[in-house]
């Protein structure tokens, strides 16, 4: 599904981000990426999402070279992904219920759609008496549920994350690890950055160890090893 | 659906925006009032030139033997010139009439004139030209015209230019060089707000660059982004005209009151009410361009993500 085929990323005059990179996800895979902060996680997850652009390689997406792209394509592109980020990027002029209906607007879903799929979703991530909530009236955690909302109201293919925990607590992060294993069960492929040894060893799936731009490990079964 | 969608997020953003969008509101107004401010100095410019363009005339005095017939034959020519907007006719009866009028207090000249006996005065023509430099053209022409004359001699007078020539030229000068400052302070001041209107957009939209990075990559199309922020300086720029539309009825009331008179006559008060569509059109059209190009010109640089 996913095929990055010997990937190099340098900054303008620094040296590699990443160097290197072969790597495949299969569909229906629950991928862990981890690594110390600065190993280059977030820029392999930029290069995914076309945010970022490879110095040598391609990355492949179903066949498709996703450098290829035009940028008037883009979009299309990612509608197949749902996102999740650190800092939750949650509209912050737009309800909760908007936040996730703007995801289902940008696809150009109607308003029926709307109607019946929003409530249904803010139901699943159990928020649904705070869909007239704002973000800054959410905490962390609620956010982060929201914005996995977002990132699965169009059924994608792939759901991306990165560092989805990094600014939970541990309940909250305990709750969002069982929210994206149920994901995965419905059988949404999920790729996950993190450095937190507790979210990798309760997602008990593949792992991918990236070290100063190389990778270093890859365990079918692993456990957080650094 | 997708124009429904971005017509109420453009509108709920707006109204959600609170101190932003007021603040943007504000400063278009003063903006658009600017440009409001223009339209009444060009009107009242352009008044005061034809005011002063009006009082300047060239009148051709003909000898008293110039029969009335040959004097309207004189006019008849004149009249067909393109240059002429218009010729009064002074017969010299009228002109005596006039005279003692105007010496009515001053018995000393009545007596001279009554001693004099008879009609001392010529019958004359005031020409008034469309425009002060035409004036030379106009006197070449009763120069040079050879049907003013029976019988070899001319039926002209004296023609009163030479002694206003210098006053006329002096006075298109001025008039052609008002108007190029004019128009000059015109074009700066109205660049100047738009530049406002740019900068002051460009920041409303600066606080939403984040947002645009999301909708970006949750898959929303460019234009799907785009649409609402257009919208939003649409919303914008149509309150502000309204907003100066209503402060000017107050403003030119005090301003035409106090100055009516300092302007000969120009009331910058009745000029709004008998051009108030213009105005009108003007500013909402204004408000809406400035508004939307500047939305325009100010998202595109977050939306290469």
């Amino acid at each position: 599904m996913i095929y990055f085929d010997k990937v190099t990323k340098r900054y303008n005059g620094n040296g590699p981000a990443l160097e290197d990179i072969t790597l495949s996800v299969a569909p229906k895979e629950f991928v862990s990426i981890v690594g110390h902060s600065g190993a280059g996680k977030t820029t392999l997850l930029k290069l995914l999402l076309a945010e970022e652009r490879p110095t040598v390689g391609s990355v492949f997406f179903e066949s498709i070279d996703i450098n290829d792209l035009p940028s008037s394509a883009l979009h299309h592109y990612r509608r197949k992904i749902g996102m999740v980020f650190q800092d939750f990027r949650l509209i912050p002029n737009k309800t909760a219920y908007e936040n996730i209906a703007f995801a289902m607007e940008a696809a150009g879903r109607t308003d029926d759609e709307i109607r019946s799929d929003v409530p249904y979703i803010l139901e699943l991530v159990n928020l649904a008496d705070k869909s007239r909530h704002f973000p800054d009236q959410l905490s962390g955690g609620e956010k982060q549920r929201i914005a996995i909302g977002r990132a699965i109201i169009n059924q994608p293919d792939l759901i991306v994350a990165d560092e989805p925990t990094g600014n939970l607590d541990p309940i909250n992060t305990y709750e969002i690890v069982e929210i994206l294993k149920k994901i995965n069960q419905l059988g949404t492929t999920i790729v996950i950055t993190t450095h937190n040894k507790g979210v990798v060893d309760a997602i008990g799936k593949r792992v991918v160890t990236i070290d100063r731009g190389r990778l270093v490990r890859d365990d079918a079964d692993g456990k957080y090893i650094l | 659906m997708v124009i429904k969608r971005v017509l109420a997020s453009g509108g709920k953003n707006f109204a959600r925006g609170g101190a932003v969008s007021a603040a943007t509101v504000l400063i278009m107004t003063v903006t658009l009032a600017l440009i409001g401010s223009l339209i009444f100095l060009s009107a009242l410019l352009n008044y005061t030139l034809t005011t002063i363009s009006g009082k300047v005339d060239v009148s051709v005095y003909f000898v008293t033997t110039a029969g009335e017939a040959e004097i309207f034959a004189v006019r008849d020519q004149l009249l067909k010139l393109p240059q002429v907007a218009s010729v009064t006719y002074t017969s010299a009866d009228d002109a005596l009439t006039a005279f003692r009028a105007r010496h009515a207090n001053d018995q000393l000249t009545l007596q001279a004139l009554n001693e004099l006996g008879g009609n001392p005065l010529d019958a004359s023509l005031e020409i008034r030209a469309k425009n002060p430099s035409d004036y030379e053209s106009i006197v070449s022409f009763l120069e040079a015209s050879p049907t003013l004359s029976t019988g070899g001699t001319s039926i002209v007078d004296r023609v009163n230019y030479a002694q206003n020539k210098d006053v006329i030229d002096r006075l298109t000068l001025a008039i052609k060089a008002t108007r190029e400052i004019g128009f000059a302070v015109v074009v700066l001041f109205a660049i100047a707000s738009i530049l406002i209107a740019f900068a002051t957009i460009r920041l409303a939209i600066y606080t939403a660059k984040d947002e645009i990075a999301v909708m970006r990559l949750v898959g929303a199309s460019n234009a799907y982004i785009q649409g609402p922020f257009i919208v939003t300086g649409i919303i914008t720029g149509v309150l502000s005209a309204f907003l100066v539309l209503l402060l000017l009825w107050p403003a030119t009331w005090y301003a035409g009151m106090k100055t009516a008179d300092w302007f000969g006559g120009f009331n910058i008060a009745s000029y709004y009410a008998n051009h108030f569509t213009l105005v009108f059109f003007i500013l909402v059209a204004s408000g809406i361009a400035l508004g939307a190009i500047a939305s325009v010109f100010a998202i595109r640089k977050y939306l290469k993500i």
